[in-house]
């Protein structure tokens, strides 16, 4: 009887022993190859499994890199057994490099046979990114479309937005009050579209500042918004002929660190009380602060931010806040600028055409799910497929 | 508690008292705290963007072995010529100092706003636009084992009609009037309600911050008594 139980054990347990006695043996495949559409400095890595690995053998995969000559291999990674694949990104583009993967268990480690030479590479062009460049193209010919019109001398209609017939309320108030003007262009750098847009609302409010003659206060978070502050300032008075009245002084650096920046603009305006405050750009936790702030000393407040966590409070504590993209649309409007204008009509143009395929969508995937159908099904997902954003 | 976590408290528990006097009037303990907090912050700011921006990313490219000297990682790096580039457009920001010279700033402060837009553009319109677009592509009639699923068909019917009508809202080549204008309106009605959630969630965020202060003067208090 036990020698029956020990003959059983031995073939049952004779693969797993061997297993455990001999070093795994090799990945029989290794590829290696330039990561395709990429922007260079990456090699894509594949293997087929070792034959040691579904009894156990194998308990990870060394990655192994050479360059120029298939010698001098050193160890770039390890992976766990079951790995098929890596992407190594610390190549350089034009070096040739050779790999060999191999794997490593109880019993030891294997040989590997090499792959290569592969040199990294960047590509021009991603294909699977074709839908975007599509999107970027009728977007922007579109634009170009509106612009060239508005070049010829064609009208574009912008509607009115309440916010702007505010700006001009708020500067005269603050003039006949004999106060300042507060004007933060956000706390975001030049990096940031929505302080373009404030600070081309801010050459607006100067203009208006200049002719009535009111003080102006434009404190900043970023000593390259304070740069192009003063320089859209300064034109804004040269236009209105009043360059005499203009000072460096009026725009000012306080601080990069946020809250610095927020207690710092609270004490101007509880000592400053000025009569109009205006709030144009990209702000974050801060907004509510300033605009309370405002609201305490009396002040009309004009907001125009695209941040959506941070409208509300505008809103709640504003007279007038410019929603997400009217500040642009503002920014157009008061500069009157036939090529923001155009831009902004273009972009018209592209949300009628994100509407129609949303809508488009939204008929195709209610009919399928009603129907069933397959034809409708995938008509769905190829729609839905245009806007994919690949890789 | 060592002496210097007890400096630490108290400095902090009393610059929180102090700003916290805020709330009353301005006052010269307000102004304390506020001049001491923007004189720290922006010292900080420059000493920060000296050695975690300008002698990594410019001096220590342009002479490693030079700058190796007082960062060693800069050595480890061979010398790239093309950071002068930059350095050179930087400087150009500096001609603003010179009167005759200012206007080169200007080309510098184009080459920001210029790369800002064109590297800002594909980004938006992947995460704002096509994301946005394709995962607003819903089934108005969501089924599910046990036949419709209703909760889901009108949270997917008040997505898409909210969408759209606040579509309508930002649309400013036609006058908000007739049917355009209803949708408009409903559009700017779904906004406000979203205003509404986004306000209380973020007041309840705001209300943690202040118990974290509160913590911070009790444990000051508790260390006093």
């Amino acid at each position: 009887m036990l020698r029956v139980v020990s003959t059983v054990l031995i073939v049952l347990l004779a693969p797993a022993a061997q297993a455990f006695a001999d070093p795994p043996s090799p990945p029989p495949e290794i590829r290696a190859a330039d990561t395709p559409h990429d922007r260079g400095r990456s090699v894509d890595l594949s293997w087929s499994p070792s034959a040691s690995e579904e009894s156990g053998g194998v308990t990870r995969y060394v990655v192994q890199r050479a360059v120029d000559r298939p010698e001098e291999f050193h160890a770039v990674v390890t992976l766990p057994a079951g790995s098929r694949a890596y992407t190594d990104t610390s190549v350089r583009d034009g070096v040739s490099y050779f790999y060999r993967v191999r794997a490593v268990g109880p019993a030891g480690e294997s040989e590997s046979a090499s792959a290569g030479p592969v040199r990294a590479s960047q590509q021009w062009f991603n294909p699977r990114k074709s839908n975007l460049l599509v999107i970027a193209a009728v977007l922007i010919g579109g634009i170009s479309w509106f612009i060239f019109q508005a070049s010829k001398g064609r009208r574009l209609y912008i509607r009115k937005i309440a916010g702007i017939e505010a700006i001009d309320e708020a500067v005269g108030r603050a003039t006949e009050m004999g106060k300042p003007v507060l004007f933060i262009p956000g706390i975001e750098d030049m990096d940031n579209v929505q302080t373009v847009a404030g600070l081309s609302i801010l050459g607006n409010v100067a203009q208006l500042v200049a002719r009535y003659e009111t003080r102006l206060e434009v404190p900043t978070r970023r000593s390259l918004v304070m740069s192009v502050a003063r320089e859209t300032i300064k034109e804004a008075y040269l236009k209105v002929g009043r360059p005499d009245l203009y000072n460096d002084a009026m725009v000012y650096y306080i601080t990069d660190e946020q809250f610095a920046f927020v207690a710092a603009v609270d004490g101007i305006v509880v000592r400053e009380k000025p009569a109009a405050c205006f709030y144009m750009g990209a702000f974050f936790a801060e907004s509510l602060i300033l605009a309370e702030t405002g609201n305490s000393v009396g002040a009309i407040q004009v907001a125009g931010t695209a941040m959506p966590t941070q409208l509300p409070f505008f809103v709640a504590a504003c007279d007038y806040t410019l929603i997400g993209e009217e500040l642009f649309a503002a920014s157009a409007y008061l500069s009157n600028d036939q090529k923001m204008l155009g831009s902004l009509k273009g972009q018209d143009v592209g949300k009628a055409i994100a509407a129609g395929f949303i809508l488009l969508g939204v008929a195709l995937q209610t009919a399928a799910s009603a129907s069933g159908n397959g034809a409708l099904v995938n008509a769905a997902r190829w729609v839905s497929s245009l806007f994919r954003i690949n890789p | 508690m060592t002496g210097v976590e007890r400096i630490e408290l108290w400095i902090g528990a009393l610059l929180t008292l102090m700003v916290y006097s805020f709330l009353y009037r301005d006052n010269p303990f307000y102004k304390f705290a506020e001049h001491f907090f923007v004189g720290i912050t922006a010292a900080y700011a420059m000493v920060l963007a000296f050695w975690n921006t300008l002698m990594p990313n410019c001096f220590g490219q342009i002479a490693p072995s030079l700058v190796g000297h007082v960062l060693p990682t800069a050595a480890e790096n061979p010398a790239n010529p093309v950071r002068w580039i930059p350095l050179l457009f930087g400087l150009l920001l500096l001609a603003r100092l010179v009167a005759p010279l200012a206007y080169l700033s200007r080309w510098a402060m184009a080459l920001v706003i210029g790369y800002a837009a064109g590297a800002n553009f594909t980004r938006y319109l992947q995460s704002d636009f096509m994301g946005q677009v394709r995962s607003s592509m819903v089934p108005l009639l969501v089924r599910d084992a046990g036949g419709i699923a209703y909760g889901s068909s009108l949270s997917n019917l008040v997505l898409v009609a909210g969408l759209i009508s606040a579509l309508a809202y930002f649309f400013f080549s036609k006058e908000h009037t007739g049917m355009f204008g209803r949708a408009s309106r409903f559009g700017i009605w779904t906004l406000m309600v979203a205003f509404g959630a986004a306000f209380g969630y973020t007041v309840m965020a705001r209300v943690s911050l202040l118990i974290g202060r509160f913590q911070h003067l009790g444990r000051w208090l508790g260390d006093i008594f």
